[in-house]
């Protein structure tokens, strides 16, 4: 099908864009990559009166060095992402689960800011941005804000942005010390999306797990951090056995959804397993 | 209507379009390109695929006026000019990697790209760098024979890693004794 007609603007820069969503309507949708939007507006699920695309802004796009932290335009492609030197660097577990997202066509196009905002619970980079503690940089007509990952997920396909607000930037903090971090993808098929994904951040200090982050895919209406294992694992020596044994709490917490592609309680053991073989590779056994 | 300026295989147009007008039926309606094709309604099958400024895309996920300024190069723009196939082309011909042909031009325009970024695959490099691409008929053998093929050819050392299509040459006998 082909979507229902709308307004189209084309800023050049961030204020530009955000004039343009302020004066676009009641139903103003920012496009970045288009890779989720088109297909909804497509299938008439969204109609909005007004799209702000996003493409020529080339403040948003790249990845840059801030000391203590990478910075990834919210515009950057899939692909980019994933080949970026920075991000190699510092934040492999994000190369690696965006080279499990869709195909190469649609990571040509899509953005991560654009996967993060939409939010969906099987999409696989918001549980990487909670597990590597990110901060999103929100701009809007009054200014700037930043929200910790923690508290941008807010619920099903719903984050902490507002109306008329724009999502600039994700500061990615480096990480001192020994880390080694896993992404963890269980889907039925080419190019579908996490029926559960588990994202782990290990960091090692002579033979023990100093402190591990894990972020959980598609095991509730928004991103997961697996608390339990976490503690668990807290100063936990890094053994086979122990990284076992804290992972049979992964499901602590959460709650799936049941669907097409698997129950709730086939989610809740997947999650289990994934988080076994994620904290043992990210701990390097 | 928002007015247009691309270059689509190698000439250049402008047009009037909506802004909803999705660059594939753009392709297709406007421009009369119907080699390229719509196979879905979810973005999944990649049978529309083309190259908007050297990267592959779906064009069915894409406006026409985000391909503004842009090149954009389509299964018939991708031989040669003055004649005879696309090396990838030929190659999908002699490995016999297709069957209706439904999903070729995007399989090709899709594999071109890969190879862009990887010439020389192997089998299961292929098999992920194609996975956007949905085919119905072949079982993908002889499709990733065709783009191994391909990239040998592209590298300028014969055949690559690809063996002629097993599948063809078994079939061969059979076919011609029912038809006696
Ligand atoms: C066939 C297919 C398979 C896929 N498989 C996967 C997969 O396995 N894993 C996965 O994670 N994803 C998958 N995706 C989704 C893909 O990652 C998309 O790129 C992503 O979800 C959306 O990114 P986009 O840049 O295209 O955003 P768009 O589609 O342009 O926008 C998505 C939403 O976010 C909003 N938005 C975008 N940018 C901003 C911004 N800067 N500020 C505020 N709001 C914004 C838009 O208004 C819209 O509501 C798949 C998509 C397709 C078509
Ligand atoms: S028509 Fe199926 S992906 Fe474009
Ligand atoms: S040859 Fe028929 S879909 Fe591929």
């Amino acid at each position: 099908m082909i979507p229902a007609a709308f307004a189209y603007a084309r800023p050049s820069t961030v204020d530009e864009a955000l004039q343009a969503i302020a004066e676009g309507g009641d139903d103003v949708k920012i496009m970045a990559g288009g890779q989720s939007l088109i297909p909804v507006m497509r299938l008439r699920l969204a109609a909005p009166e007004t799209v702000v695309d996003l493409t020529r802004v080339a403040e948003l796009r790249g990845v840059r060095d801030d000391g203590d932290a990478i910075v990834i335009g919210a515009m950057t492609t899939h692909h980019d992402v994933m080949t970026d030197p920075l991000v190699l660097q510092h934040a492999p577990l994000i190369a690696e689960a965006t080279e499990t997202v869709a195909d190469r066509q649609v990571r040509a196009r899509g953005t991560f800011g654009g996967a993060l905002a939409h939010a969906d619970p099987a999409g696989d980079l918001p549980a990487v941005a909670l597990a590597l503690d990110a901060d999103f940089v929100i701009a809007g007509l009054g200014g700037r804000r930043t929200v910790p990952a923690s508290e941008f997920f807010v619920d099903y396909l719903t984050t902490a942005l507002e109306e008329g607000e724009l999502l600039v930037e994700i500061r990615v903090p480096k990480l001192a010390g020994e880390w080694g971090m896993r992404y963890e993808k269980f889907n039925r098929v080419a190019q579908a999306w996490s029926i559960v994904a588990v994202a782990a951040v290990v960091r090692r200090e002579d033979g023990h797990i100093a402190e591990a982050r894990i972020g959980l895919t598609n095991m509730g209406a928004t991103p997961l951090r697996a608390s339990a294992v976490e503690a668990a694992l807290a100063g936990a020596q890094a053994s086979p056995e122990t990284i076992a044994e804290a992972a049979r709490s992964a499901a602590e917490g959460t709650a799936p959804s049941s669907d097409l592609n698997a129950q709730a309680d086939y989610r809740e053991h997947l999650v289990q397993v994934l988080t076994r073989r994620a904290v043992t590779a990210a701990a390097g056994l | 209507m928002t007015q247009i300026n691309v270059r689509v295989d190698g000439v250049t147009y402008t047009d009037d379009v909506e802004p909803r007008t999705l660059l594939v039926h753009y392709l297709r309606e406007q421009l009369g390109k119907v080699g390229t094709v719509v196979g879905c309604d979810t973005s999944n099958c990649g049978a529309c695929t083309v190259h908007l400024d050297g990267a592959a895309v779906k064009s069915c996920t894409v406006l026409a006026v985000q391909a503004d300024g842009g090149e954009v190069t389509t299964i018939e723009g991708l031989a040669p000019e003055g004649g005879g196939l696309h090396p990838m082309q030929k190659a999908f011909h002699e490995m016999h990697g297709l069957q209706c042909g439904f999903c070729t031009p995007g399989m090709i325009m899709a594999s071109v790209d890969l190879l862009k970024e990887n010439p020389d695959p192997s089998e299961t490099e292929v098999r992920e760098g194609i996975e956007g691409n949905l085919c119905r008929c072949t079982g993908y053998q002889n499709i990733v024979r065709a783009v191994q093929q391909a990239a040998g050819e592209m590298r300028g050392s014969g055949n690559g890693h690809a063996s002629p299509a097993e599948v063809d040459t078994a079939a061969a006998p059979h076919v011609a004794g029912a038809q006696q």
